[in-house]
């Protein structure tokens, strides 16, 4: 069977199963659509918030990223796994013996102020939203590629299975989803890597394949040959760092202090029922995170290694069918500078920009372009996201392995974007109408208005990804320094010093949120030609932002309230509740 | 009270340990260490390369688990752990 019908089997299975799941477990009460009723398995919440956590960046972006940035690439890896570190040891336990539905509540608790509240409420809603914009643009890309269909339509499509099991079950409904999500998930991204492992070096299991020796015999270390060519063509040591190492170290801390501080990986810790399960379901979820995130290099280095044995000095007629696909949607472009047919693939950018294409075809049938050349000798733009979906087919994999990475790929883009719906609408319904607005509401009609809010912000969402802002992938640098410059700290201090009062964490807040804030929004939109580390503050780039922003909430919280009032009795007794299990 | 107070401060000092650890090999050994450390094989790979890529990582998860243990532990030595449900 051809790549397509597979394609439209594999993804319409998964998607009958998530929806016999949501009609399974439809929500009753608030209790049930916020947390879930507080009782899911931790080992389920466990799978749910792998499931929640890896988004179509990490499925789809991560290893490809990894594969053009070499070592540098780590900052991800270490990042998105390190950070489960902080949320197990610093976050997790406490908030679930705080026992209440989000993050903003906490803090409203915590720090006896509306005020807070409120800072916190627009944190939440605005790194939800961001953060959603980037899962739809990877829906878009899976299907305009695999399906053949209109990217709008492709959109609508995830959009509709979404709202069916969001509206319906809450986080009851989506943690259930997320389950079979991270089953989905997993296996398509494990056996294309595995097959790969064993073509490439005999060794199945691909944590260890990249570092052993090419199956060709030659006795060569896979990880050296690679070196050698990357060298080769210019592009330096595969295996050795680029960036400054105090800009890596910011980088990895802004991405760790984020990944704790992210209101829809928290609120995963709400739903199961001890604290002792919050501290097992951490470690659960960091497991099944790890199987992706230790293949994930192993598929880079593969995928790079394969790609420059395809692609370097091959005839552009001769390339293969995937890699005309990629250039009909735009993500791979290439130029015949020195018009001897063959692709010269070298470091450096082939072109100003990004590729704009324009009518016709050049001698060798080319796609041609209106961008002018770039500095170097270097013909060939690869679009970094392609990697991971291309993979299987530039290894020569069956057709079903080809269509069970496009059903894995939705897998992971729906399944975080549920979760973050459910933010966005517990925010809105909980956060800011029961607790400011309209206290007197009965819980049903609160659930009717959660209902509602999960269908505006799906809808909304929908939105950004038929007409994604050109600046989704620049703005997700913001959601991480927010969570790190705003919720990890008072979070933290919340726990860890019973003297933070209200003073002190909203300063602080505050203080974080626009530093973070201005850095990023100086260097990616008002003075983007700055944006090099000759100009960055200390050298650290705006991804790492958030660590700066960290610290000077930190330093700031901490001098305003050495100067005011402690906090009340009963605040100061909540901290010396939360910090044991019991009672 | 003061149970509750030694509770808290023994779990305090297991989480600097464990952070510790968690600094080390992450910042330390991955990042900062790297490129000195990428003059030892470690099988096919540099060490520091695969520490940033590979070891850490497995660090994190081993260091969670060993927290949740030793907190269960320590939960049950000052009799603040959970009831069973009845």
């Amino acid at each position: 069977m051809d790549i397509q019908t597979l394609t439209y089997i594999f993804v319409g299975i998964t998607f009958a199963i998530y929806i016999g799941i949501a009609i399974w477990a439809k929500a009753g009460t608030t209790d049930d659509f916020y947390v879930a009723g507080h009782n899911v398995h931790p080992l389920a919440n466990g799978m749910a918030t792998a499931a929640d956590w890896m988004s179509a960046a990490s499925f789809i972006s991560m290893a490809g990223l990894i594969s053009f940035m070499g070592r540098d690439g780590s900052m991800y890896l270490m990042g998105w796994t390190g950070g489960y570190v902080l949320l197990a040891l610093l976050l997790a336990p406490y908030l679930r013996k705080f026992g209440q539905f989000t993050v903003p509540d906490f803090v409203g608790d915590r720090y006896y102020s509306n005020t807070a509240r409120t800072v916190a409420i627009i944190c939440a809603l605005f790194i939800s939203f961001t953060y959603v914009a980037g899962q739809m643009r990877g829906v878009g890309i899976v299907f305009s590629r695999f399906l053949e269909v209109d990217i709008s339509m492709g959109v609508m499509i995830g959009m509709s299975i979404v709202f069916f099991y969001a509206v319906l079950g809450g986080m009851k409904g989506i943690t259930y989803t997320q389950v079979a999500q991270y089953c989905v998930l997993i296996f398509a991204f494990m056996v294309p890597a595995i097959f790969i492992s064993i073509l490439m070096t005999n060794n199945p299991v691909p944590q260890l394949g990249f570092g052993s020796t090419l199956a060709d015999g030659s006795g060569t270390y896979l990880l050296d040959k690679l070196n050698g060519l990357s060298t080769e063509l210019g592009f330096g040591e595969y295996t050795d760092g680029r960036k400054s190492t105090f800009d890596m170290f910011c980088i990895t801390a802004a991405l760790m202090v984020g990944t704790a501080g992210l209101p829809h990986v928290i609120v995963r810790f709400f739903t199961v029922p001890k604290v002792r399960d919050a501290r097992l379901s951490a470690g659960y979820a960091l497991v099944l995170i790890a199987i992706l995130y230790t293949a994930a290099p192993a598929v880079a280095s593969f995928a790079r290694l394969n790609l420059i044995n395809t692609v370097s000095e091959a005839e552009y007629k001769t390339t293969p069918e995937w890699f005309k696909n990629w250039e009909d949607i735009d993500l791979i472009a290439w130029r015949d500078k020195n018009n001897d047919g063959k692709i010269q693939y070298v470091a450096g950018n082939a072109f100003e920009g990004k590729p704009q294409f324009k009518e016709g075809r050049g001698a060798s049938g080319e796609r041609l372009l209106s961008n002018a050349d770039g500095p170097t000798e270097n013909e060939l733009y690869i679009d970094q996201d392609i990697m991971v979906l291309a993979n299987p087919e530039i290894a020569g994999l069956p057709n079903w392995v080809v269509a069970l990475v496009v059903a894995g790929g939705l897998a992971a883009a729906l399944s975080t974007a549920a979760g973050l719906l459910l933010v966005i609408s517990t925010s809105i319904a909980h956060d800011l109408f029961k607790k400011m607005l309209l206290p007197e509401i009965s819980d049903k009609q609160e659930l009717m208005f959660a209902r509602i809010a999960v269908a505006v912000a799906v809808l909304i969402a929908g939105y950004f990804g038929i007409n994604p802002p050109g600046f989704v992938a620049q703005v997700v640098a913001f959601a991480f320094g927010l969570a790190a410059s705003t919720f990890f700290p008072v979070i933290l201090m919340g726990i860890f010093y019973k003297r933070m009062n209200k003073e002190g964490a909203i300063s602080g807040m505050i203080a974080g949120l626009l530093f973070t804030l201005a850095y990023i929004v100086y260097f990616k939109f008002i003075n983007p030609a700055d944006n090099n580390a000759d100009n960055w503050w200390l050298g650290v780039s705006p991804e790492g932002a958030g660590t700066l922003g960290m610290t000077l909430n930190f330093i700031v919280a901490y001098g305003i309230s050495k100067f005011t009032a402690e906090p009340p009795q009963e605040v100061q007794d909540m901290v010396e509740r939360i910090r044991v299990p019991r009672g | 009270m003061s149970n509750n107070n030694d509770y808290w401060k023994e779990n305090v000092s297991l989480l600097l340990k464990l952070l510790a650890v968690w600094f080390v090999v992450s910042f330390g050994m991955g990042i900062i260490l790297a490129d000195y450390l990428d003059q030892f094989q470690f099988f096919g790979f540099p060490l520091g390369f695969w520490m940033s890529q590979q070891g850490s990582i497995y660090v994190f998860v081993a260091l969670i688990f060993i927290y949740v243990r030793k907190m269960n532990k320590l939960d049950k030595k000052y009799n603040v752990d959970e009831e069973e449900e009845q």
